[in-house]
């Protein structure tokens, strides 16, 4: 019995240790963004703040603004986009394969693993030819096509799931391709959808290769921005963090509130599902 | 019975003609996104390989044919060589640590203590973050002269952390020294940080598909709850663990945000990956064809890894 409960206190000696340095940069982030000026300093990184004040925050509100709102029109229509193509690809994937269809799958799926390095000159050089460059959507094309690939992926797992017999009994009933998808399909695909949505919002917004390379500074979307003011000199760091937090704050919300379903979307990144 | 066997004819006719067209619909639903694919990744990526092998190394487009010149001037050149000698080390502290914490941990969740969800919700959290914020975030905490070495003080111990230029166990090779670069590790525990509730929910879903009775029958056949963990559940869990390495190896092989956020190349390149040298040398400095060849030089590394799990997996799937 003593041998037991000693294994147990480790258990949690070890667990509550790891946790402890998991969230010092959280604890560091909230104390630093609510000290005033004169507390931030090297050598008190750890003190909390003697007094509460939030102006790192409204200083780092009005540099990352506009750009919080850049990410917002680009997070929510390249999101509904991409799923709504993923959506389509994974219906016809499980439940209408025809020959060759497996295949024409493996070579979307290779498109989630590459470097996007491979693919950006020549997608600069199309997005400048077709006016796209420097705006939010170019930066929502680029998302959705690359964002293909997951979606499709994520989408027919998730109706490989839906037995065919209701699709058979459906199609008796004479429902056609577009009936089953609309009556049987979408109308089960609710959590699906959050899935891939919780997904590909998360992603679009921390993404920063796309968003340096597509845009140029007034367009530049929230993780852009954010590096900037870090890598600027004069700024001071408890801006720094309160701008972290803020970029930080909606996939943070995201996760709280949607947990579940973000690491639903986790495991089913592992192509198998 | 003559008319009756008619109109079967003639519903089987209908739905066999119904099927055709809703054949021909699935086709037209699954190609604009298959022609996307097709022009956007492997269109992109064969251009990409014609400017590597290209001489477009000013503003100006010049796609006159340099045969393999930009590899070769990559492959004998100093920073180049340092980025694979840092990709090398970052890729086996990064896969090995996120391997071992995160299967350590979905151990310890797994045995069914109190909190187990407020542990499992702190160990992921740092899932729904962006590489930038870690990387700004992870840069103070690693500063030398703050962050951790506050607490280090105790110990009388200062790591330089990712300021540090030694190189460990070096030895000449090419134009550099070859050998564990002491900065990589601040990068690697940022990393980790960040990428080890990716293993850990992997583990814990691998463990949590274990039957009950699988550990019961060991431990009626006398094993002790260690050797169940490694004859019984380690190597049941085997096909993660591969999942994870090849999910791992690939990001850290393009890794850029990260870096880019946090270090920078660093003094002397112990912090430069590929990804940040594509990024610098393409668009700031605007030689075109090094950064392809870069990129394509990081393509064939993903792939590696990429293409064998994708084709195993997939012919397991069928």
């Amino acid at each position: 019995m003593a041998q037991l409960r000693f294994s147990t206190i480790a258990k949690y000696f070890i667990l509550v240790v790891l946790a402890i340095f998991f969230l010092t940069p959280v604890y560091v982030m909230l104390v630093t963004s609510l000290k005033p000026l004169d507390e931030v300093s090297l050598n008190t990184m750890w003190s909390l703040p003697t007094s509460l004040d939030f102006s790192s925050y409204t200083h780092a509100f009005q540099e990352l603004a506009p750009n919080f709102m850049n990410s917002i029109y680009l997070v929510v229509p390249a999101t509904l986009l991409s799923a709504v193509l993923g959506a389509m690809n994974g219906y016809v994937l499980s439940k209408w394969r025809f020959k060759g269809s497996e295949f024409i799958f493996t070579v979307m799926l290779f498109g989630m693993f590459i470097p996007y390095q491979s693919i950006l000159i020549p997608l600069i050089q199309f997005l400048s030819k077709v006016g796209l460059y420097n705006t939010i959507w170019g930066l929502i094309i680029t998302h959705v096509v690359y964002g293909l690939p997951i979606t499709t992926l994520m989408f027919r797992n998730f109706y490989a799931n839906i037995p065919d017999s209701m699709i058979e009994s459906a199609q008796i009933d004479g429902a056609n391709f577009l009936g089953v998808f609309r009556h049987i399909m979408l109308p089960l695909s609710i959590s699906g959808f959050v899935v891939v949505a919780i997904w590909q919002f998360t992603n679009i917004w921390n993404e920063f290769l796309f968003a340096v390379t597509i845009t140029n500074s007034d367009n530049h979307p929230i993780m852009v921005a954010l590096q900037n003011l870090s890598g600027s000199q004069i700024v001071q760091w408890n801006v720094q963090m309160a701008g972290a937090l803020l970029a930080a704050l909606p996939t943070l919300l995201v996760y709280i509130i949607l947990g579940k379903f973000f690491v639903r979307g986790l495991l089913a990144g592992s192509v198998k599902g | 019975m003559e008319p009756q066997l008619e109109v079967k004819q003639q519903t089987e006719l209908k739905r066999k003609t119904r099927l055709s067209k809703d054949r021909a619909m699935a086709v037209a639903f699954l190609a604009p996104s298959f022609i996307l694919i097709l022009i956007f990744i492997y269109g992109f990526i064969g251009w990409t390989g014609w400017v590597s092998v290209s001489n477009w190394n000013t503003l100006v487009p010049d796609f006159s044919f340099a045969g393999l010149k930009n590899y070769i001037y990559l492959f004998g050149d100093y920073r180049f060589q340092a980025d694979l000698r840092n990709t090398v080390f970052f890729t086996i502290l990064f896969i090995g640590l996120v391997i071992i914490l995160g299967l350590g941990l979905s151990i310890l969740i797994d045995q069914k203590l109190k909190g187990e969800s407020i542990f499992r919700n702190i160990f992921l959290f740092p899932m729904a973050l962006s590489f930038v914020v870690t990387g700004v975030v992870w840069q103070w905490l690693l500063n030398p002269s703050t962050g951790y070495n506050k607490f280090l003080q105790v110990f009388n111990i200062q790591p330089k952390w990712y300021t540090d230029t030694k190189i460990l166990a070096g030895f000449e090779w090419g134009q550099i020294e070859f050998g564990l670069p002491v900065a990589i590790f601040a990068v690697v525990i940022a990393a980790v940080w960040q990428m080890t509730g990716f293993s850990l929910a992997m583990y814990l879903a691998g463990l949590r598909g274990i039957p009950e009775e699988l550990r019961e029958a060991a431990r009626i056949d006398g094993a002790s709850e260690f050797q169940i963990y490694r004859k019984v559940i380690l190597p049941i869990l085997m096909p993660i663990t591969v999942s994870v390495v090849i999910i791992m190896a690939h990001i850290s092989l393009k890794i850029f945000d990260l870096i880019y956020a946090m270090t920078g190349s660093g003094a002397n390149f112990v912090t430069d990956v590929p990804g940040v040298y594509m990024f610098e040398t393409t668009f700031r400095g605007n030689y075109y064809a090094n950064g392809a060849a870069i990129a394509i030089i990081m393509l064939l590394l993903v792939a590696v890894f990429i293409v064998p799990y994708l084709i195993s997996s997939r012919r397991g799937d069928q």
